[in-house]
C-alpha cells in the first residue's frame, strides 16, 4: 500500500512559491492500477515526481511524506528521501517522451545494462534482457538498434520493458501513450495490463484521456487545481461520479454513433498564485452555492471506498 | 454546386539520406479528394502520424509545393502547376489554425498585434476599421477586445489562446479554415468548447473547415465528410457518419476498434501483426497489406483503385465489395 500523508509539493520560482500539490491524504492499495486524471497544471505529474522521490530544484516537498509499504536493506521504512536507492528495482518510471529519455548515441542494449554492479556479468544480464524482451512479444533484435532506428511505438515498448525488467513493486507511468496513435496505444496499454496481471505491480497511471483510464484502471483519482476532488473504484467514478467536475469531464466527450450536442466546461481553472478561498471548482460549477465559495470541502468517504470533495456530492 | 475542395492525383515525395543510402518517402501518393457543396462543410482528415495529413494541409496552404498534381479550393487552384493566386487574395480565402497555440504566438509580442497585422495587411483596413473587424471576430469566439488588448500569451489559458488564434483566422472572413490538430493540446474540459465553436462558425460565418485530427470521436461529432489516410494514400473517403459507424476498409475498422471508449472495455485478445508498425518506405501494391487480415496475393502486386459504394464513399481496397456484402448479410 502506498500512503500519502498530507503531501504539499512546492515549486520555487522568481515570483515566489506555488503549491502544485496542496495537501493530499490518500491510500493506494497494492497490486492495482490507479489512474490519475485532471487538466494540465492540476498537479498530476508533480504528484508522480514526489512519489518517485525526484525532488530536485525548483520542486521541493514542503510537508508530508510517502509510505511505500516496503522496507530498505536495514529494515528501515523507505521514505521519499531514500527511495532513490530503489529506483528501477522496486519503483520505476515510464516517461512520455521516449525519444528524449533514451540516449541517442548509444545502442539500446548499452542503456539496459547501464547500472551499478553489472561489470562482471554483462553478458549474462544481456541474455536475460533478451529473454525478457522476447517474453513480451517484442523482437529481441530491437535492443541492438539505436533509438532513432525504431518507430515511436517500438521505442515506447522498449521503455515499458526497461521499466518492468526488475519486476518493480511500483510503476509510475506519466502519459506513456499520449504521443502515439490509437492502434499503437492500444497494444502498449494491453502490454502494460498483461505485465500488471502477471507481476501484480502497483501502477500509478497519469493520463488526460478518460477512455484510457476506463480501459486500464482499477481505481481513479481525479485532481483539480492541486487538490484531489474524487477518489474511488473506476467503475463507481465513471458510473456514479460524486463530483460535478468528474461528471462534466466524462459527459463532455463525444462518442461515435451518438449525435447528442455536448457542452464543454466553461471558464478556466483558478490560478494557483491567487488566494484561493472555498471550493476551487466553484466558479465553474453548476451546483455551487454560498457555502462552496466560503468553505473548502474536505475529501470525505461518501460511499464505502468512494471519496469526494464536494459539499453537494449527493446532488451530482 | 461549388467545388469546396478537390485534389487531383496529388503527390509529394520527400528525399532522405545521402548519396548512397537515399530513400524516397511518398508523403502524399495519388491523393484524390472531391467535395462539392453549396453549404459550408467540415471535412475531417484522420490517420496515424506519418500518414500525410499535415503534408496535405501544407500543400493546400501553399507552404509545400506538391511533386505533381493539383489542389483546388472554392474553384480556385491553390497548388500544383499553373496555380498563382496573389498572396493577399489567397490568405483572405484560406486561413490556418495550428496545433499548439502557445507556439503560434511569440512570448515577446502581445497577441493583439497579430490580430491587427492580419486586419491591416490582408483586409487593407484603416486602423479604425481594423479595430472594428477585430472586435467582431473576437466577439464571434466569445471574447472581448478589451480583455485581449496588450496581453501576452502567458496570460491566457490554452483554450482562450486557441480561440484568439481562431479569431485571427476569421478576420479576413475566409471561405475555408485549415485546422491542424486544433484541440490536441487543449484540456478535455475545454476541448468541446472549441469543437462547438467550429459548428457555430460554420453556420454563422459560412466557413468551411478542413479538420485534421487523430481523434475519431470529435471527427464523428463535427464532420460532414471524412478522409482516412494511411501512409500517404487515402483508404476511405465519404460521408463521415456512415464511414465511422460502418467502416469498410480494414484499416478504418482497425482504427475504430482501437479507440479507448468509456462505455465498453477492450477484448483482451493477443494481437497479431496488425499493431506492428514498420519503418519501410518502398511499397508496391497495397500499403496496408502487411497489417491486413484480408491480404492476398493480389494486394502484393496491384494497387487498389477507388471503388465507389452505393452510399457515395470511395474505398481503396480490393475486397471492398465483398466486405459490404458480408456486412449486409450479418445485419
Amino acid at each position: 500500500m502506498i500512503k500519502l500523508n498530507n503531501i504539499i509539493a512546492t515549486y520555487t520560482t522568481e515570483r515566489g512559491q506555488v503549491n502544485a500539490v496542496d495537501g493530499l491524504n490518500l491510500e493506494f492499495p497494492s497490486g492495482k492500477t490507479i489512474g490519475i486524471a485532471g487538466e494540465s497544471g492540476c498537479g498530476k505529474s508533480t504528484l508522480l515526481k514526489v512519489v518517485y522521490g525526484d525532488l530536485i530544484y525548483p520542486l521541493s516537498l514542503t510537508s508530508g511524506n510517502v509510505e511505500y509499504g516496503f522496507t530498505g536493506d536495514f529494515g528501515t521504512e523507505v521514505t521519499t528521501k531514500d527511495i532513490k536507492d530503489h529506483w528501477f528495482k522496486r519503483i520505476s518510471y515510464i516517461p512520455q517522451a521516449s525519444m528524449s529519455s533514451l540516449n541517442p548515441v548509444l545502442r539500446i542494449r548499452r542503456q539496459f545494462v547501464d547500472f551499478q554492479g553489472v561489470d562482471q556479468d554483462k553478458e549474462q544480464i544481456l541474455a536475460e534482457v533478451r529473454e525478457y524482451v522476447k517474453s513480451l512479444d517484442l523482437p529481441p533484435e530491437a535492443i541492438d538498434a539505436y533509438p532513432h532506428q525504431l518507430s515511436g511505438g517500438m521505442r515506447q515498448r522498449i521503455m515499458v520493458a526497461m521499466g518492468t525488467f526488475f519486476k518493480p513493486d511500483i510503476i509510475l507511468a506519466d502519459e506513456p501513450t499520449t504521443a502515439l496513435d490509437v492502434v499503437v496505444q492500444k497494444s502498449i496499454l494491453m502490454l502494460l495490463m498483461d505485465i500488471q496481471e502477471q507481476m501484480g505491480n502497483t501502477i500509478l497511471f497519469v493520463s488526460h484521456d478518460m477512455g484510457v483510464h476506463y480501459q486500464l484502471t482499477h481505481k481513479m483519482l481525479i485532481m483539480y487545481a492541486a487538490k484531489a476532488v474524487e477518489f474511488g473504484d473506476s467503475e463507481a467514478v465513471f458510473g456514479e461520479p460524486l463530483h460535478p467536475y468528474t461528471k462534466m469531464l466524462t459527459d463532455s466527450l463525444p462518442t461515435i454513433g451518438d449525435d447528442h450536442i455536448r457542452e464543454g466546461v466553461s471558464g478556466r481553472p483558478p490560478s494557483l498564485w491567487d488566494d484561493l478561498v472555498g471550493c476551487r471548482f466553484a466558479a465553474r460549477c453548476p451546483l455551487a452555492t454560498e457555502i462552496c465559495r466560503q468553505q473548502e470541502p474536505e475529501l470525505v468517504e461518501h460511499k464505502p471506498g468512494h471519496f469526494s470533495a464536494c459539499h453537494h456530492a449527493d446532488q451530482v | 454546386m461549388t467545388t469546396v475542395l478537390k485534389t487531383e492525383s496529388l503527390n509529394k515525395t520527400y528525399r532522405l539520406g545521402g548519396f548512397i543510402n537515399r530513400v524516397k518517402i511518398n508523403a502524399l501518393d495519388e491523393v484524390n479528394l472531391h467535395v462539392e457543396s453549396d453549404e459550408p462543410v467540415i471535412i475531417s482528415l484522420v490517420g496515424e502520424s506519418g500518414s500525410g495529413k499535415t503534408t496535405l494541409a501544407k500543400v493546400i496552404l501553399r507552404l509545400v509545393y506538391p511533386s505533381s498534381g493539383t489542389a483546388t479550393v472554392y474553384d480556385e487552384q491553390v497548388a500544383g502547376t499553373g496555380s498563382n493566386p496573389s498572396k493577399n487574395q489567397f490568405l483572405s480565402a484560406i486561413q490556418p489554425i495550428f496545433q499548439n497555440p502557445f507556439e503560434a504566438f511569440s512570448a515577446y509580442r502581445s497577441v493583439d498585434k497579430y490580430l491587427q497585422r492580419t486586419a491591416r495587411r490582408i483586409n487593407a483596413k484603416s486602423e479604425k476599421d481594423a479595430e472594428a473587424a477585430i472586435e467582431d471576430a473576437l466577439a464571434s469566439v466569445g471574447l472581448k477586445y478589451q480583455d485581449v488588448k496588450g496581453k501576452y500569451r502567458n496570460q491566457f489559458s490554452g483554450g482562450e489562446l486557441q480561440r484568439i488564434s481562431i479569431a485571427r483566422a476569421l478576420i479576413p472572413r475566409p471561405k475555408m479554415i485549415i485546422a491542424d490538430e486544433p484541440v490536441s493540446m487543449i484540456d478535455a474540459s475545454l476541448r468541446m468548447n472549441i469543437i462547438n465553436l467550429f459548428l457555430s462558425l460554420k453556420e454563422d460565418y459560412n466557413t468551411s473547415f478542413l479538420y485534421i485530427t487523430h481523434d475519431l470521436a470529435t471527427a464523428y461529432y463535427v464532420s460532414d465528410y471524412i478522409a482516412v489516410m494511411y501512409r500517404g494514400s487515402i483508404v476511405e473517403f465519404g460521408d463521415a457518419k456512415s464511414i465511422l459507424t460502418r467502416p469498410v476498409h480494414p484499416y478504418t475498422q482497425l482504427l475504430l476498434d482501437s479507440i479507448a471508449l468509456t462505455d465498453r472495455k477492450w477484448e483482451r485478445t493477443q494481437h497479431g501483426a496488425a499493431d506492428i508498425e514498420a519503418k519501410e518506405f518502398q511499397f508496391t501494391g497495397c500499403r496496408f497489406r502487411n497489417r491486413c487480415p484480408l491480404a492476398e496475393d493480389i494486394c502484393k502486386h496491384e494497387r487498389p483503385q477507388a471503388i465507389s459504394l452505393p452510399d457515395g464513399r470511395d474505398v481503396y481496397c480490393h475486397f471492398a465489395e465483398e466486405t459490404i456484402q458480408k456486412m449486409e448479410i450479418t445485419t
